[in-house]
């Protein structure tokens, strides 16, 4: 046969699996720019998480509560260790340090508003503390930060809490920058910087290094506030049992654990999706630190990064954590990213769920924004209560799981009620495989 | 004058009794004996006294002071008056690292040498060090002023703000975004009057005036390898 076919058969198009529309649209950003891509959240891919995990619930060999008649507890203090005055929450979920100055004072307020009204605590960010969050939250916690932007003896005594932030999951390691357009002259006055220029925040302390001097800065802030106040120490999720040690060995009252899902105002995105791991690996090599040092209870543990329903709750505290907290998921229960913001969003250039730059000021939803006319977008009352509505819901869901394991306090919940649905999760969780005994790395 | 044994009464006492000095208090005197190179020495105070530490202090002495005049009779630690919002400390003997980091306001004098990061992040405080400053002094020095008579290590004024920087002695670096400004008249005032309230005896024309470049203000590609 020699005859040629008139047509010959070809492949179809194939795109790489390695440079991705996604990859290659980057690419082409970078190579017009010049500039690494800046933007707000937590990493966006795909990585072992709590969806990964199963609760057992009850069965022959254990026996549930009935549900909305027999008590399931979800009360908890943090701060037991040295502090004179404790904080009592209602529920095991905290709202996480978030600035003024990333976000609108209506947002802040209705942060304040919603975990009020939930019976939680609120927490400052890296631009001090505003008088929204403060009259508006009845347990304030304060965030002390490399930058120390706002940092006053004054606000210090008037929180119930003081967080010492040593590092965040979106980007352990790493400093911040509020880019210009963020820079009221409220902001401005608030970080002792002019109005509109770039603030560079630190990554490291400027009167501290390591464990040994963190100690005594523990000691001196406990001496300024009288000891009255709890000190927790945040750290990002990247070494969790040696940092969680190092934090107990420093004095803290509390941990607070940040997973790589975990958001930030503002970060490169190769610093966000490549630095840091996931919450899931970090809760149980914390939780073994503070076992091995006979403080499981006794200094609390916070995890956070990725929190999105009671069910996310209920397996980080079945997992060891004495409480949660939320970030993202909580902007998101304000109207972050809403859809009947569509409009807008189009002509960012962008989509509702996707929207990330919250470094830009221009948020359509009123809340990455210092923007006077998108700010009044959000009422924070209106807002508030959609924040505690969200609480309330994922307290349900998590004592509605906590009842199904037989457990009259959500604490009660243990390793023990779980199993994995992937390998890796098994491995990183320690708990087994579902239907086998078996828990990568322990043997059969 | 009231004296405070810190090796019999212990660093709570010692705090607790300082800092419930009100306004009006009539004990306006105290003196810290054994301070034993202690932490947190007179930490968060908040009324016009004045206390005097007979000896040499160990990290964050005077930290956050208000309107307390804080004399210290020997050297300090790391940190001394970090973070200072009002009032006065003043070092007899040299200073660890940081000393005035992050300070908001008042004034903080260190007759003897300050070692690296002197005036980290500085916020509004005035500091005049009588001797030399050690590497990457005033880095990211938003507010306020450094006064040194003596030399300044490397990488002064690195990512500097709007602090403003004197030096007599010679500077071994520059960091990034600080350059060397003119000494107008309204400086030279200012200096002069930096030195008198710090009880120092020296010439303000004499010094050189260091400041922000402003250039790494606005995040620009061209710059990257200077952040």
């Amino acid at each position: 046969m020699t005859d040629k076919p008139s047509k010959l058969p070809r492949t179809i198009p194939v795109q790489s699996a390695t440079f991705t529309p996604a990859v290659n649209a980057e690419i082409r950003r970078a190579a017009a720019t010049g500039i690494y891509d800046i933007r707000g959240g937590g990493t966006k891919r795909s990585v072992p998480h709590f969806d990964d995990l199963l609760f057992l619930g009850a069965s022959i060999s254990r026996y549930p509560l009935e549900g909305y008649r027999e008590k399931c507890a979800t009360n908890i203090t943090l701060g037991t260790r040295f502090a004179k005055t404790p904080i009592e929450l209602d529920i095991p979920i905290t709202i996480a340090g978030m600035s003024f100055g990333a976000l609108s004072g209506q947002a802040k307020e209705a942060l304040g508003r919603g975990a009020t009204a939930a019976g939680t605590s609120t927490t400052t960010g890296d631009g001090g503390m505003t008088e929204e969050e403060r009259s508006h939250s009845r347990l304030l916690v304060y965030q002390y930060l490399p930058s120390r932007y706002g940092m006053n003896p004054d606000d210090l005594r008037r929180c119930d809490a003081i967080e010492v932030v040593v590092g965040q999951g979106a980007k352990p390691g790493g400093g911040g920058m509020l880019l210009g357009q963020k820079i009221s002259d409220r902001v401005a006055g608030m970080r002792d910087l002019p109005a509109g220029i770039d603030q560079r925040s630190a990554c490291r302390h400027p009167d501290w290094t390591g464990p040994d001097d963190l100690e005594i800065k523990i000691l001196e802030l406990r001496e300024i506030t009288g000891w009255e106040k709890p000190i927790y120490v945040k750290v990002g999720g990247a070494r969790p049992y040696f940092d969680t040690a190092l934090a107990v060995k420093s004095g803290a009252d509390v941990v607070v654990l940040d997973g790589m899902q975990g958001g930030t105002a503002a970060t490169q995105d190769v610093f966000i999706e490549h630095v840091g791991i996931p919450i899931l690996g970090c809760i149980r090599p914390a939780v073994q630190a503070l076992q091995d040092l006979g403080m499981h209870r006794k200094v609390q543990l916070i995890v956070s990064g990725g929190i999105r329903n009671g069910a996310d709750v209920a397996k980080a505290l079945a997992l060891g954590a004495d409480a949660v907290s939320i970030g993202t998921a909580a902007l998101i229960a304000i109207g972050d990213n809403d859809p009947k913001w569509e409009d807008d969003y189009q002509k960012l250039g962008t989509t509702a769920g996707a929207y990330d730059d919250w470094h830009e000021g221009m948020d359509p939803a009123g809340i990455t924004t210092q923007d006077p006319k998108l700010a009044a977008r959000l009422d924070p009352i209106m807002a508030g209560r959609q924040l505690a509505n969200y609480l309330k819901v994922l307290t349900l869901e998590a004592q509605t799981i906590a009842r199904a394991c037989g457990k009259s306090h959500v604490h009660n919940l243990e390793p023990e009620d779980l199993c994995a649905l992937t390998i890796e999760a098994a491995a990183m969780a320690r708990v087994p495989l579902a239907g086998t005994n078996w828990i990568p790395g322990k043997g059969f | 004058m009231t004296t405070i044994d810190l090796s019999e009464n212990g660093l709570r006492h010692l705090n607790e009794t300082l800092q419930s000095q009100t306004q009006g208090t009539n004990q306006q005197d105290w003196e810290i004996i054994n301070p034993r190179g202690s932490h947190a020495i007179a930490v968060g105070l908040d009324a016009p006294i004045h206390v005097t530490v007979s000896g040499s202090t160990g990290y964050y002495c005077g930290g956050m002071n208000k309107q307390a005049s804080i004399t210290v009779k020997g050297s300090v630690g790391p940190g001394v008056a970090e973070n200072m919002m009002s009032g006065m400390v003043v070092v007899e003997g040299d200073a660890s690292q940081y000393a005035g980091a992050t300070g908001r306001g008042g004034t903080l004098v260190v007759r003897g040498n300050a070692a690296s990061r002197c005036g980290i992040s500085m916020k509004g405080i005035d500091i005049v060090v009588e001797g030399n400053i050690g590497h990457m002094s005033a880095f990211m020095a938003q507010r306020g002023n450094l006064v040194v008579l003596g030399d300044a290590g490397e990488a002064l004024g690195d990512s500097l703000y709007e602090a403003r920087l004197y030096v007599r002695g010679t500077v071994k670096s520059l960091g990034a975004d600080c350059i060397e400004k003119e000494m107008r008249p309204e400086h030279l005032a200012q200096l002069a009057e930096l030195l008198e309230r710090s009880g120092t005896d020296a010439d303000p024309s004499t010094f050189r005036r260091y400041g922000s470049a402003r250039q790494l203000y606005h995040f620009n590609v061209d710059n990257a390898s200077a952040y």
